[in-house]
């Protein structure tokens, strides 16, 4: 085989710590090795340029790149191998940034480290052989789980694209969060008047069908023929009578039930319907506060609803769904702040999280949008906000900003005084970040137009004092301590990955991190994609980020689905399994460990065997591992080509030794 | 540190390799040891391939792949952790220190916890030094191409 070696500089990336030079001349030296060089960028134009030009004119069979991580742009130079007429597969790369140049600083070690990943890649590369995709069909709807603005975003934009969608909310209603706010940042519009229009757009688009009260519980497939269970949660209440009329919720004599809607600082109806705008309106019982559930006594409703629609004995029902395409769009929720003490551990009912001042400055909240204060219902002149409360903070396991704190305290400091003129607020904050169009102006006028005290500095304290609560903290550009009586304290609570995040994640075998948000593709350059192909995020599942880019992210996911359904056909990724007949003695261990359910069993010649479906083998070589007859082999990863790379490496010991 | 000593990581593409790349990203300085090689999924590794890096004249075996529970390929990293624990019980039947081989869980976030990782596996392996060679002709022949084991240990 005549292998081609191509040794990247990435600028200085790689050249400033390893010789590059000295790697190419080592390469030229390596069984197979025909030609090597050195290039600048091998993945700019010049640089795939004069890796074509290599190939046809020196005839190469195979190509090397040591350059980046192959999970940036492996399927670049994989591209361009095939360009110049090779089978892609005929690539290996080498890792010699992320893994060499970048971590380490002494040019000689780093030298020898390149050398040898080149080394390792071309013993391998002598082993791969052209692999060939095949065409799988696709199923052409989509998805989209969690209905918040993302959500809803990406699922109209889908419908409106012509594709049948299924939106998955796990609550009674879409909306998410938005629909919780009073008005929006920096424009101060009404909240519910922007997200109302397009939430009752989902509910008469003909291509969403919504399964609100719903929940993913498995999902099986990959890319263009996924199938998932969803559990659509009972209400009691049959959906497709319930007009939403809310007699029921009048007449229902358990009134004090938990309000998750209004975050818990109004009390509700065992039955209801979350808000008046809520997408479906439908009614629905929580059967924990319900006294029908509790007693077996009551049934009021039932008794009242015009539409005879109550039906106590309702019970879970699964249904299953075939897509192509997943988006996830879960969102957050905020951090459990109790941890902290010093602010009393959720003990004071006067200190409430942001979420619950919304609901308190909602005309539409439980308190018809006056400002009243939980333990007393007077109405607060002093109003403290904190921020960075779960945000920012490693001692609370929380390093990252949330990004959008900042900003809704300034638009709730303004509102506060909108709604009582003759209020005070403060703010204790560590920076002010309002990086966003229009955001730091808006931030200045909560400070300048509003006259709101910023107080740079942590908040030590807080704790009671006559009807007060006491908030002691340190003004660190004043260099002094300083303590404000408040009627009322804000907590500006930091944001995590939806609660069962992780769940849902192992479900749809994407990653996620410590705090509960879904991994992208790349940091950058793959900010909608997963690494599971098929799989698209949306909004604050990904990360803390505000309305616009939640919505700009749910249309980006959308397109992406758009742009797969475009074909009506996708080639399968060749890296699947084979099964070597000679070698199968048909004890099918393989097909029991196979995650996917890929390995079949074959006659042949009366006897059996196994085999792989190829458009269903996801090439992840546990089979190949299970397999102690060495019969069924991972492509492109069996065991030649992965001993082929440690023998490079410890054979380059023997010879040193 | 003393002279490099031969150090061979099995990581999933998905997790470990990813985690691995994000601390390259974030210039978090590691021993250069360690030689990586990229596998589909920690339930693609052969305990054999570890035996044969050991055997073969490696110091150390580092294998990492995704969190239990939190596998690309759903189940993989469930196989690996149960044939890798058997192996680590049986290294020491054939003569090789435990200490030689270790199995760890990074995530594509944890950068990190990756150089963390490196650290302390290749200072492991440095307290331990070079491993015996078991002569330069087995070597050679366990080096040897083919995915059987044959090593004549009294060579
Ligand atoms: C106090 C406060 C004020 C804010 N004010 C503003 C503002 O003025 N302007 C602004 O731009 N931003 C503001 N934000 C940020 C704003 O809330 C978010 O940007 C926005 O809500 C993100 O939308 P989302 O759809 O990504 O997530 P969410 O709104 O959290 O929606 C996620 C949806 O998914 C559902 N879900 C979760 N898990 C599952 C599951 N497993 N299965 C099915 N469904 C699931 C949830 O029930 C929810 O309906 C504010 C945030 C807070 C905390
Ligand atoms: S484990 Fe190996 S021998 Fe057994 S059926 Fe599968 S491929 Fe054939
Ligand atoms: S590589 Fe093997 S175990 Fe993995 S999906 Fe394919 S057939 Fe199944």
């Amino acid at each position: 085989m005549k292998i081609g070696v191509f040794v990247c500089h990435c600028g200085s990336n790689i050249a400033g710590t390893v010789d590059v030079v000295r790697v190419a001349e080592a390469a030229k030296a390596m069984p197979e090795v025909a030609f090597a060089s050195d290039t600048m960028y091998a993945c700019s134009e010049p640089g795939q340029d004069g890796i074509i030009q290599a190939i046809k004119d020196k005839g190469l069979d195979g190509v090397v790149v040591a350059s980046c991580t192959p999970r940036m742009h492996g399927p670049t130079f994989m591209r361009t191998v095939a360009r110049a007429g090779l089978n892609p597969y005929m690539f290996e790369m080498a890792n010699i940034r992320e893994h060499v140049s970048w971590i380490g600083k002494d040019k000689e070690a780093n030298t020898r480290k390149a050398t040898d990943l080149v080394k390792m890649a071309v013993a391998k590369l002598a082993q791969n052989r052209p692999l060939f995709p095949s065409s799988f069909s696709i199923n052409k709807r989509v998805m989209v789980i969690g209905g918040g603005v993302a959500g809803i975003q990406a699922a109209l934009d889908c419908a409106e694209g012509g594709l049948e969608v299924l939106l998955v909310e796990k609550t009674t209603t879409i909306g998410g969060k938005m629909a919780k706010l009073d008005k929006t940042f920096p424009t101060v519009d009404c909240s519910s008047c922007i997200l109302g229009p397009k939430m009752v757009d989902v509910a008469q688009h003909p291509n969403i069908t919504l399964y609100a009260n719903s929940e993913v519980e498995e999902v099986f497939g990959y890319v263009g023929n996924y199938q998932v269970e969803i559990r659509k949660k009972a209400t009691y209440v049959d959906w497709k009578t319930c007009t939403g009329c809310g007699a029921c919720m009048e007449k229902c004599p358990s009134k004090k039930s938990p309000d998750a809607f209004n975050e818990h600082v109004g009390r509700t109806t065992a039955i209801n319907i979350p808000f008046p705008q809520a997408i479906p309106k439908k009614a629905s019982i929580d059967r924990d506060s319900c006294t029908k559930f509790k007693t077996g006594k009551c049934g009021v409703c039932a008794k009242i609803c015009p539409a005879k629609s109550i039906d106590y004995e309702q019970q879970d029902e699964m249904v299953t769904e075939d897509v192509g395409a997943i988006i996830c769009a879960t969102g957050y929720d905020l951090m459990d702040w109790t941890v902290y003490g010093e602010y009393g551990a959720g003990r004071y009912p006067d200190v409430i999280t942001s979420l619950q001042y919304e609901r308190l400055l909602s005309a539409s909240g439980p308190t018809g949008g006056h400002i009243k204060r939980p333990s007393d219902g007077k109405e607060p002149k002093t109003v403290v906000f904190i921020q960075c409360v779960g945000s920012r903070d490693k001692s609370v396991g929380r390093p990252y900003c949330t990004g959008f704190c900042c900003m809704y305290t300034a638009k709730q400091a303004i509102l506060t005084k909108d709604h009582i003129p003759d209020s005070e607020s403060y703010v204790f904050y560590m920076d002010i970040r309002a990086p966003g169009k229009m955001y730091d102006e808006f931030t200045r006028r909560a400070m300048e137009e509003y006259g709101t005290q910023y107080v740079r500095g942590r908040v030590s304290m807080v704790y009671p004092k006559g009807d007060k609560m006491l908030v002691r903290g340190a003004d660190t550009l004043a260099g002094t301590q300083v303590e404000v009586e408040a009627d009322l304290v804000v907590l500006a609570v930091g944001a995590e990955g939806a609660k069962g995040s992780p769940q849902l994640a192992e479900k749809l075998r994407i990653s996620y991190d410590s705090y509960g948000f879904f991994m992208e593709g790349h940091p950058k350059l793959k900010p909608v994609e997963t690494n599971t192909a098929g799989v698209y995020l949306a909004g604050c599942s990904q990360g803390p980020k505000d309305i616009p880019s939640s919505v700009a992210q749910g249309s980006a996911a959308a397109a992406k689905v758009l742009g797969l359904f475009a074909k009506d056909q996708l080639q399968s990724d060749p890296q699947v399994s084979k099964v070597d007949i000679k070698r199968c003695v048909g004890c099918m261990k393989c097909a029991m460990t196979c995650p996917f359910g890929a390995i079949k069993e074959l006659e042949h010649r009366g006897e059996i065997k196994a085999q792989v479906i190829e458009t269903v083998c996801q090439g992840c070589g546990i089979c190949t591992s299970t397999c102690r007859q060495g019969a069924i082999q991972l492509q492109n990863f069996t065991d030649n080509q992965i001993l082929a790379e440690v023998n490079a490496l410890l054979q380059s010991e023997l010879e040193e030794a | 540190m003393d002279k490099e000593l031969r150090i061979v990581g099995f990581l999933c593409n998905w997790c470990s390799y990813g985690g691995a790349d994000t601390a390259g990203v974030g210039r978090f300085t590691q021993p250069t040891d360690l030689r990586i090689i990229r596998m589909p999924c920690s339930g693609r590794i052969d305990p054999l391939f570890v035996l044969k890096t050991l055997i073969g004249g490696a110091d150390g075996v580092l294998v990492s792949g995704c969190h239990p529970r939190d596998c690309h390929y759903a189940e993989g990293n469930y196989y690996a952790r149960r044939r890798l624990e058997v192996l680590k019980r049986f290294l020491p039947i054939i003569g090789i220190d435990q200490g030689r081989f270790e199995y760890t869980w990074v995530s594509a976030s944890e950068g990190q916890r990756w150089q963390h990782v490196v650290t302390t596996f290749t200072n492991q392996i440095h307290a331990l030094g070079p491993i015996q060679r078991i002569g330069k002709d087995a070597q050679a022949r366990a080096c040897a191409f083919g995915r059987t084991l044959e090593v004549d240990v009294s060579a």
